[in-house]
């Protein structure tokens, strides 16, 4: 990726509301991490320093930069699946794909991480699997993933 | 033969996608619909056939043709164990009074509704609008309860080029779903009342500040929005008149820090979502400084219903200065999860005993938590408590944005209490020391409780609530004592102190 097609991707958020976090949340979309190598050029678009863009980055959670795993799992810690479970849920999950919380495989095909509630919690406990929502969650529910 | 399928986040996490795909593969006329709340049901399927309704609930793709089969002339629903009779049968929707959520379920998402209240709303003087929110009393559902009509006078009172409508629709809090499904569901309801707040304070530009874990949300929103657009429910001269009104949607990036105002703008300007300092107030100097309106999406949503039945009709219901209806939402360990629209006022224990009808293991009830991540525990006892500002307030909780997260035996309230100090750990911006740092050491002193306890770790958990609660800046760490104090409090047992 040039670092001009970088700079066609976050410019046209220059001027919108919340620019900077738009122009990220682009990145995000587009690789799937933010790479270090492009927050030089999205702090000349916006002019201001690298640190101020790291420090966005760094605030926000969606944000991250490191390359994605194949297939995310993302598993609610929040009290109302914790209420149905989720505490369990949780380590069975880990102990499935020998795997902490907040950690990725080694030949990043699996990646684990916790959310904090994805307003399913009338029908806990909730995971996300890239992008599809899983409600009543089980081991079963990630039955096959990662084979 | 028409079928409606719910088609919002929850019926979408339990497969109702495969359902649709069977439905249009027979070649059933299908229109996909917000959900009832009656999340226990989901994905729910409403057949219309000769002038008369049939609900189904808990359909999937295998059970269909099943469901199908059942249908006159040739079959007898009752005979299907998904049929349910019709849905405004069910009690658990009887027994609410609708008025946010009112199409909810009942409409698709996409349809323009009638918009003559909103034309005849848009042609009246935008003082008489405060007036009547004043008159109804609505407050704040984001959390604080703050009356509305303060800041929208503040904001119409405040002179500048340009002003803002926001609304926090940032759901943080666990167990609390109402914002989302007011938007899967009825995105109009919150297009109006923005439309409406924007008019009345002289506000023309509006933006809405979503979470990025609502994507279903999102797309509903997006295309309502397009919508209205193409309608003159937004754009310029809304409705002829020469109000003009643009609404754009941002989408957060996760940090429940950001549903609270000021981080919430510092993150619309693109930065890190760190607390401001107030003074001054949003309604003064808000969104890049200017006088900015800020709602919860339930409050703007509610907007349109004080129109509706009229400012002093709103007022009358709830209990005293707890005016109108609070979509509670119910859910954790419970039979019947789910969404509930009623009026202010309403003891605890109907919500989990009749509404929710105990708990889903089937095991004794034990606590409920209410208002979210820094909402209190309750006792058993003090479930006879009224749904009120004011009521909760006097047992050391708050009514928050109204979930209501019910637990049985097996919970370990002091897991709780170390959960509420690394959650604030978690998702604290980090600009004062004692949430910072607080939750930290709080989260420290939770697991000391693990080996056995000594009242110098009991004391010292005191003496940081009281740090947390007076010098924080914001009710992120100003509230985190709640749920710990209230565990503490009515669960001694579980913190290893029966003896002193
Ligand atoms: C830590 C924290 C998180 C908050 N999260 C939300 C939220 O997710 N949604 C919301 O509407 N209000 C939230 N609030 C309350 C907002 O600060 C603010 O009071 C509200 O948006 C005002 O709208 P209202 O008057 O309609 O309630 C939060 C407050 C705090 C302290
Ligand atoms: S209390 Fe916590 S979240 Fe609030 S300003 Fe201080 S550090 Fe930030
Ligand atoms: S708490 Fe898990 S989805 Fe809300």
């Amino acid at each position: 990726m040039t670092e001009e097609s970088v700079r066609t991707l976050v410019e046209p958020y220059i001027l919108a509301t919340g620019g900077l976090i738009q122009a990220l949340r682009r990145l995000m979309n587009e690789f799937g991490y933010i790479d270090p190598e492009h927050i030089p050029v999205v702090a000349e678009v916006f002019n201001i320093s690298k640190a101020e863009v790291r420090g966005v980055i760094s605030f926000y959670h969606d944000f991250r930069t490191h390359l994605p795993a194949r297939t995310r799992i993302r598993v609610c810690q929040a009290e109302a699946c914790q209420a149905l479970g989720a505490r369990k849920l949780t380590q069975e999950i880990e102990s499935h794909f020998n795997l902490k919380l907040g950690n990725m495989s080694d030949d990043r095909s699996i990646e684990l991480d916790p959310v904090y509630c994805l307003g399913l919690c009338s029908v806990g406990p909730s995971l996300q699997v890239n992008d599809r929502l899983i409600a009543r969650g089980s081991i079963d529910s990630i039955e096959g993933i990662g084979k | 033969m028409k079928a409606r399928l719910s088609d919002d986040s929850v019926a979408r996490a339990l497969d109702s996608k495969s359902v649709e795909v069977q439905l249009r593969h027979r070649e059933i006329n299908t229109e996909l619909v917000g959900s009832f709340g009656l999340h226990w049901m989901e994905p729910l399927l409403q057949i219309s056939l000769e002038n008369k309704e049939y609900t189904f609930s808990n359909v999937s793709d295998s059970k269909l043709a099943e469901v199908l089969q059942s249908l006159p002339p040739d079959g007898v629903p009752e005979s299907n164990s998904s049929f349910i009779g019709p849905i405004s049968g069910q009690k658990y929707l009887k027994n609410q009074q609708r008025l946010v959520f009112d199409r909810a379920g009942n409409v698709n998402p996409l349809a323009l509704p009638r918009s003559e209240t909103l034309e005849s709303i848009l042609s009246s003087e935008p003082e008489t609008l405060i007036d009547a929110i004043e008159t109804s009393g609505l407050r704040g559902r984001g959390g604080a309860g703050f009356p509305a009509h303060i800041k929208w006078r503040t904001v119409a009172d405040t002179q500048s080029d340009q002003k803002y409508v926001v609304c926090n629709a940032d759901e943080g809090d666990s167990g609390t779903f109402s914002d989302r499904m007011l938007m899967e569901g009825d995105p109009f309801k919150l297009i109006e009342g923005m439309v409406i707040a924007g008019y009345a304070t002289g506000s023309s530009r509006g933006l809405i500040y979503l979470r990025s874990e609502y994507p279903v949300a999102l797309e509903y929103l997006s295309e309502a929005i397009d919508i209205a657009y193409s309608n003159r429910w937004l754009g310029n001269e809304i409705f002829g008149s020469r109000f003009n009104f643009n609404l754009e949607i941002f989408v957060g990036a996760g940090a429940y820090i950001c549903g609270e105002e000021t981080s919430l703008l510092e993150s619309l300007e693109g930065k890190r979502g760190e607390i401001r300092y107030k003074p001054p107030v949003p309604a003064i100097a808000g969104l890049f400084g200017k006088p900015t309106l800020v709602h919860n999406v339930i409050t703007l949503a509610s907007i349109p219903g004080i129109f509706e039945i009229g400012a002093r009709e709103y007022a009358g219901l709830g209990v005293g200065p707890s005016t109108g209806t609070m979509p509670f939402q119910i859910s954790g360990n419970v039979k019947r999860g789910g969404l509930i629209e009623i009026p202010f006022g309403t003891p605890v224990r109907t919500l989990v005993e009749e509404f929710g009808e105990g708990t889903l293991s089937g095991r004794p009830f034990r606590t409920v938590q209410i208002g979210g991540p820094l909402g209190a525990y309750l006792s058993e006892k003090e479930l006879d408590t009224p749904l009120t500002y004011e009521h909760m307030e006097e047992i050391g909780a708050g009514v928050g944005h109204g979930g209501l997260v019910v637990f049985d035996d097996t919970v370990d309230l002091r897991e709780q209490a170390e959960y509420a100090f690394e959650f604030c750990e978690i998702e604290s911006c980090g600009k004062c020391t004692p949430c910072r740092i607080g939750s930290v050491r709080g989260k420290e002193t939770m697991r000391q409780f693990k080996d056995g306890v000594d009242i110098r770790t009991y004391q010292l958990v005191e003496d940081l609530c009281d740090v947390m609660e007076q010098a924080s800046l914001c009710q992120m760490g100003g509230m985190t004592p709640i749920p710990v104090r209230s565990a503490m409090k009515h669960f001694p047992e579980d913190f290893g102190r029966n003896g002193f």
